[in-house]
Parts: structure tokens; sequence; C-alpha cells
């Protein structure tokens, strides 16, 4: 169990990025540098990571890194990882770097196809909740009763499932994170490098630009969307179902903070009425029911 | 580090672009408030380093923190994290 | 000893992407090219050949993927149609644009809708502003020793582009004819080993095609442009050299066939050439002073041979299996504009046939050609594009 001290100095997200003041991704990229290092290769489709790297002929990505099509994440990463295979280097790990956007909208086919075919690489979608680069228009991740710019009187449709949609596909490692939690994400990360096949995480990454609160609350908005339980923090390994710290200790209803508490921090659900954070708390109930539920009925193989 | 080419003949064939320090220049002028830490209060518990979104906290030797003026954005997390209030966010002179 | 082998098209690109030791190849399946992507599993699965083959779940991603591997250093193939080629659009001009060089089979097929699985050469012509080079086959060795001068193109450094051999879907794609196949270790002499213009390495980190404001765009663009005018220098060599090693080559950028007192020439693309050769040797016999050129080449259209062709004809007859609606075909706009600005220009009449498969026979091209003379003695162009044996 690494420590925060223990985490390396060494920066390979490079200060003087285009990042907005505040951002969540840009804390979660560093994070995924101090976790693997810098003898990795990044996929990065457009997304706000294209924008954060700066302009030609800079970059402040210290990693090689493959500017590549917004749907083409999981396509180009299968190429890399096959020359790779071919090239005998496969100690080389290819890593996905994606917005919410590019991966459960745009790049889901890509991403699925790469996940069937067992493509060696991990996948990581930081999820700010709509697409960022283009100002914040509502994608499959938004959730329910977000405003965002196409969507200015609150989005009427859930938040896409997208680590079960990943687990469906029987892939070896599936795991939720959150920057809020650094020492989670990083071990988590760890782990996948050493797992074979594809490898999922989806990272919660809060953005005040687009949810519409102070910059210096990044950090607490992740802590608080995993305390109302509204974000989980899960693994599924080889089919098993586990939650960690804290989220383990969430099952129970009493310990989890009233989603009111996260809502009203945030712009973006400024609009609500009372009937719609109720909507909002009983889905969040069902779906801790259900957590509860594979839990404790972990078994080899997974079922839904 | 990085070159920017001054003819045609010197760009790459394609867009290659180098790591670079300030690729979008001295961000730190992006700022409003400014981040002072109080190294009496600091615990040196390296919370701010590694919640800098920008990598303008450097860890210094003793594990205190060392903020960039140059390219720290004045967002605030730093300060909002720091769990003895060792950093309080100043408004920018003018 | 060479191979001798009596196979379709399609398989005959399959030897070549072989022959040529790719290493990756991606690639979705698409009638008519169907069994271009069946005898590449079969030869990978076999261990005949030594690559990989990502069976990806769409045209997109199958260029992606490409694209993804041809920058991590290793030589990739893949083989489309229509749909599928029009799927990659973006990917195309991606690939292009990171300056990779990648060889595409395309086995041309009609665009719907409606739905059409019969050859037209719409779909790769559509694509000719991707920064793709671009080579029309007339037959299966065409096809063979395309692909490999078309690798030892694209991996020249004075080119660093990607590169579609064209074929006719089912004409030649689905068609049984004799190909040589040259001893592997000549083909790697003249190959040598995969080459390309950057690469992703640890040990030199860089990030490809980040933002690139209106301070450098152009100038990139600028070097696509100049890698096409290198192309276009190096196309006739490396066919010559190829010529001199296997004993087969084809004109370079335009095979021209009695062009050279003749006062009426046919330009074709791919099969119809053939045809037109049978149609210029009948009417030959006949008193007839015609030729015919086969463009091999539509990306760098090679406007300087055509300038040539038309110094002493006193009329250029294009045939477009293609069209672009509103406008015309291709082959006959591009002749149009090469000439332009040349002193004495000859007329140029433009045809339209073979649309979605429909059979174009030497009987056409005769017919084409003798209604072309009429109007070259006449001093006049009836119509600009004519559309041939269309239904009343």
């Amino acid at each position: 169990m690494v420590t925060i001290k223990e985490l390396p100095k060494e920066e390979y997200l490079l200060k003087g990025h285009a990042a907005c003041p505040g951002c969540g991704p840009a804390i979660s990229l560093r994070l995924l540098f101090k976790a693997l290092g810098n003898k990795i290769i990044l996929v990065v489709p457009a997304c706000c990571t294209t924008v954060i790297q700066g302009p030609y002929p800079f970059s402040s990505s210290a990693v090689p890194l493959q500017n590549i099509l917004f749907e083409s994440t999981a396509a180009s990463a299968s190429g890399i990882v096959a020359a790779l295979h071919q090239r005998k280097l496969e100690d080389i790990m290819v890593v996905g770097w994606a917005g919410d956007g590019g991966t459960v909208d745009i790049g889901i086919q890509a991403l699925s196809g790469a996940a069937e075919r067992e493509t060696n690489f991990i996948y990581i979608c930081y999820d700010n909740e709509a697409y960022g680069n283009t100002g914040m228009q509502r994608s499959g991740a938004t959730p329910y009763g977000a405003w965002t710019t196409t969507t200015p009187s609150g989005k009427r449709e859930r938040k896409k499932d997208m680590p079960l949609i990943m687990a469906a596909h029987r892939i070896p490692y599936v795991a939720t994170a959150c920057p809020s939690y650094p020492i989670d994400f990083v071990n988590k990360l760890r782990k996948a490098k050493e797992i074979k096949g594809t490898k999922y995480i989806h990272l919660l990454a809060p953005c005040p630009t687009g949810w519409r609160y102070d910059t210096s609350k990044t950090v607490e908005m992740g802590r608080l969307a995993v305390q109302t339980g509204l974000w989980a923090l899960f693994e599924i390994e080889s089919g098993q179902f586990k939650l960690n710290p804290p989220s383990d200790r969430l099952v129970d209803k009493a310990r989890r903070k009233s989603v009111k508490e996260y809502l009203t921090l945030q712009g973006r659900f400024r609009h609500l009425i009372e009937e719609d954070v109720e909507r909002i708390q009983r889905w969040v109930d069902e779906d801790w029911e259900r957590y509860r539920k594979l839990a404790s009925n972990c078994t080899s193989d997974f079922a839904l | 580090m990085s070159v920017i080419p001054k003819t045609r003949k010197e760009m790459p064939l394609t867009p290659l672009s180098s790591p670079t320090v300030g690729a979008m220049g001295k961000t730190g002028s992006w700022r409003t408030f400014r981040p002072e830490v109080y190294y009496s209060k600091c615990t040196r518990c390296t919370l701010c380093w590694v919640y800098c979104p920008d990598a303008a906290i450097m860890r210094q030797e003793d594990d205190s923190p060392q903020i960039d003026y140059d390219y720290c954005k004045g967002c605030g997390i730093c300060a909002n994290e720091c769990p003895v209030k060792a950093i309080t966010m100043k408004r920018e002179e003018e | 000893m060479p191979q001798m082998i009596i196979d379709t098209a399609n398989h005959i690109a399959g030897y070549a992407a072989k022959a040529a030791r790719v290493k990756v190849v991606a690639a979705y399946p698409i009638t008519p090219q169907t069994t271009v992507v069946e005898k590449i599993a079969s030869f990978v699965e076999s261990g005949e050949m030594d690559a990989e083959y990502i069976r990806v779940e769409s045209e997109h991603s199958a260029m992606v993927a490409c694209v993804g591997a041809s920058a991590t250093g290793v030589r990739t193939f893949t083989a489309t149609s229509a749909h599928g080629l029009a799927l990659m659009h973006e990917a195309l001009h991606w690939a292009s644009g990171s300056r990779l060089p990648i060889v595409m089979a395309v086995v041309n097929r009609a665009m719907g809708a409606p739905w059409s699985i019969w050859p037209d050469l719409s779909d790769s012509l559509s694509q000719r502003d991707t920064g793709w080079i671009q080579f029309y086959c007339a037959d299966n060795q065409e096809v063979f020793d395309t692909i490999i001068q078309a690798y030892k193109l694209c991996e020249d450094e004075r080119v660093f582009l990607p590169a579609m051999v064209c074929l006719e879907g089912f004409i030649l794609s689905h068609t049984y004819a004799p190909a040589k196949i040259p001893e592997q270790e000549k083909i790697d002499d003249f190959l040598q080993p995969y080459k390309s213009g950057w690469i992703l390495d640890i040990d030199r980190p860089l990030s490809h095609s980040n933002l690139v404001s209106p301070e450098w765009y152009m100038e990139f663009r600028f070097m696509i442009q100049e890698a096409m005018e290198n192309a276009k220098k190096l196309i006739p060599e490396i066919d010559k050299e190829y010529g001199k090693r296997f004993g087969f080559e084809y004109g370079g950028l335009v095979e021209k066939y009695q062009c050279e007192d003749a006062d009426l020439i046919i330009l074709t693309m791919g099969t119809m050439a053939s045809d037109a050769k049978i149609a210029v040797n009948r009417m030959r016999k006949g008193g007839l002073k015609v030729g015919s050129a086969r463009v091999r080449v539509f990306r760098p259209f090679p406007v300087e041979e055509v300038g040539r062709l038309a110094e002493h004809a006193q009329m250029l007859v294009t045939i477009d299996r293609h069209v672009s609606f509103g406008m015309e075909g291709f082959l006959a706009t591009e002749t149009k504009a090469s000439l332009f600005n040349q002193k004495d220009l000859p007329l140029v009449a433009g045809f339209l046939a073979g649309l979605g498969g429909r059979d174009v026979t030497s009987e056409t091209i005769e017919k084409i050609a003798k209604k072309s003379l009429g109007w070259m003695r006449a001093g006049k162009v009836e119509k600009e594009t004519e559309w041939v044996d269309l239904k009343e």
C-alpha cells in the first residue's frame, strides 16, 4: 500500500499547460504518471487533454503521446499494441486516456471492439460528465438533471453505467476511481499494469468550469461524490465485485451523506426542484442496493 | 528543450511537439488570487503537492511545498485541501 | 524460383502483403474485398505470414489501427471498398497528415444509396483530396506488383505518404488469372526493412499532432504537396527498377498505347484500358489513327504526362467510371485542368460509362471513339459530358 510521500517527485505533466484552474482531469493525469512512470505510450482522442497539451511545437506531456480521432482511442491503441508485440516491446504499456464523450458516446464502438479482442492495454475514461473540450455539451455520462449547454433545463436521461458495460465484456479488470482518492487510483493503476488483457478504469474527474463551482473545490467535490454514494469506488477483478474504501462502508445508507449536500454546491444543478433531488436520491439508493448484492454475491462468473 | 523552427526546412514532416515547461507561457499570469504558505503551520503532509492540477507545487527536501508562481494559476485547491489551513489565498496586487 | 499462381486479384493482394512482410493488418470485411482479408487471415493463422491481423469492428477503426501500428514502427496493410472507404474518410486525412506509409488495397465498388456491389471508381476517386497516392490497376499481376512498388514509394523519405492500390470489384477481385510471385529474397532486396519519418518512442517522447495554429498549419500542408510532387518523379523510376528486377512494368504514371502518331487518344483508368487497346487495334486496322492511354496514377495527377499526350493529338477523349454530381467525371475535369494553360489546346470530350458495374466493352469504346472522331473533324465537341448507353 503506497503512501503519498512514496509517490515519485518526477512530473510528466509539465507545468504551464492549458488546463482550466482547478482541473480535475489534470490532477488525474499527474497521478497517472506518478503511478505508471514515463515508459508508456499515451493515446489521446479529441478531448480536454488535447488542448491541455498546448500548441505545436510545444507539449505539456513528457511521455510519447499519440493524438487521435475522437472515436478512435481504443482502435489506435489496438494498432500500437500489435506493433509493439511485433517488435517484441511488450513491456511498454499502452494507455488510452479519453474523456467521457470519447468513451461512452462516440468512442464506445472502438472500445467495445478492443475489449472483445482482449487487447492488452489500459483504458482510462476521465469523466467530467460532459463534452468539455467543445464547451460542456451533454454526453451520455452527464448525470440526470445536470445543466449543460445542450441541456439548458437539465438532462432528462440518466448517466450511462459504463463500468458495468465494460464488465459485461468479461475483461479481467474494471475499476472506478476519483482523483480525490489519489492512493486508491494509483493502486488501481499499478494493479492494472500487472494484468494481461483489457483494463478499464473510470475516473470521476470534477470540472469547475462545467459543473459551476469554485475552482478550489475540485478535490472536495470528488470526495462528496463518493461520500454521498453518487460515485462508488469499486473493482471488478475477474468478475469479482469489490467495493473499495471508503465506499465499502457506505453500503449502510445511514453512513452516506444525502445527495443534496453534493448537488447544492454545483451551479449545474441549481435549477433542480425537490422532486428531482428526491429522484436522484432514490436512484442512488437503488444503485447501492445493487452494489450490496454484487458485493455479497461474488462468484467467479460475473452476473448482473 | 524544444526548438521553434525558424524556417520551413526546420519543421518536422508532421507536427511533433516537444515536452516543454510553459507550453502556454507563464500561466501564473492567469491568477487573481495567489496562495501564501505559512511554513510554521505546515505539517509537511504533501497533500497540496499531490492535488495541484498544474504541478506548480514542488516538494522540497523536507517535504514542505515550494510554489512556482510563474505557473500557479491560483485555483486554490491547495488552500482548500490543507488540513491545517497553512495556505491562504490572497488577492494579487496589481 | 518465382512462384506461378492462378488466383483472383484479391488473393494476389494477400500474397503481396505477405511478400512485403507486412507486420500488422487491421481490416473489416466488405464485398467485394472480403477475400483479401480472408486470405490474409489464413496466411497468418497457418504461420506463412508473420504478422498480426486485428479483426477490428469497423473500417474507421481499421484505418486508425493502421495509423497506430504504422506510427509504432511496423509496416501495415489494409483493404476495403466503397462504404468502408467512405467510413474511414476522416481517418484517411489523419493518416496522410501523419505522413504514415500505409498501403491499402481498395476494391472499387459503387456507392449507395442504393446498394450496389458492382465495380465503379466513385469510391476511391471521391477520396482524391485526402492526401493519399492513388494507383489504378488493370490486371491481377499489376495488383501484386503495384502493392510492392507502393511500399517502396511510400517509405521513401521524399514521400512518406499513404497509398491506395485500386482494383475493380469482380472484374479483377474475383477473377482468376495467372500471376508470377517473385522470390522472397528478391523482394526483400527491393523493399528493404520498414522505414517511416517518425515513431512513438519512449526514449524520445514527443506529442504527435496536438493543436497547430494558423501560424504553422499551411507549411505542413505544403509539405504534403511537395511529397506528392516527389512521388510523381519517383513513381516512373520505381516502376522501371521493378521492371528490371522482376520483368513487369506499367509505364510509370500513364501507360500509353499507340499514342505517338495518334490524332485521337482515349484516356481511361483501370480495366477499361484493356478493352480500349482492343478497340484501338480494330480502329487502326480500319485506318484510324487512334491511341489509348491508361492513367495508372490519379494522385498525384500526371499533369505533365497528359500535357505531353496533348502535344501531338488533336483530341483527347476521357472515359470515367465515375461521376461527381453537378459536374462530370474527375478524369475529364483533371485532364482539362492539366491542359488549360497549354498552347494549341486539343479538344477534350468526356464520357461516362460503366457506373455500378455496367459492362464497358471494346465495342462501346469504339463507338465512343468514332463519335468523338466525328466531333474532331467538325472541330467542335457537341457535348461536354456524355453518359454512354443510357436507357431512354
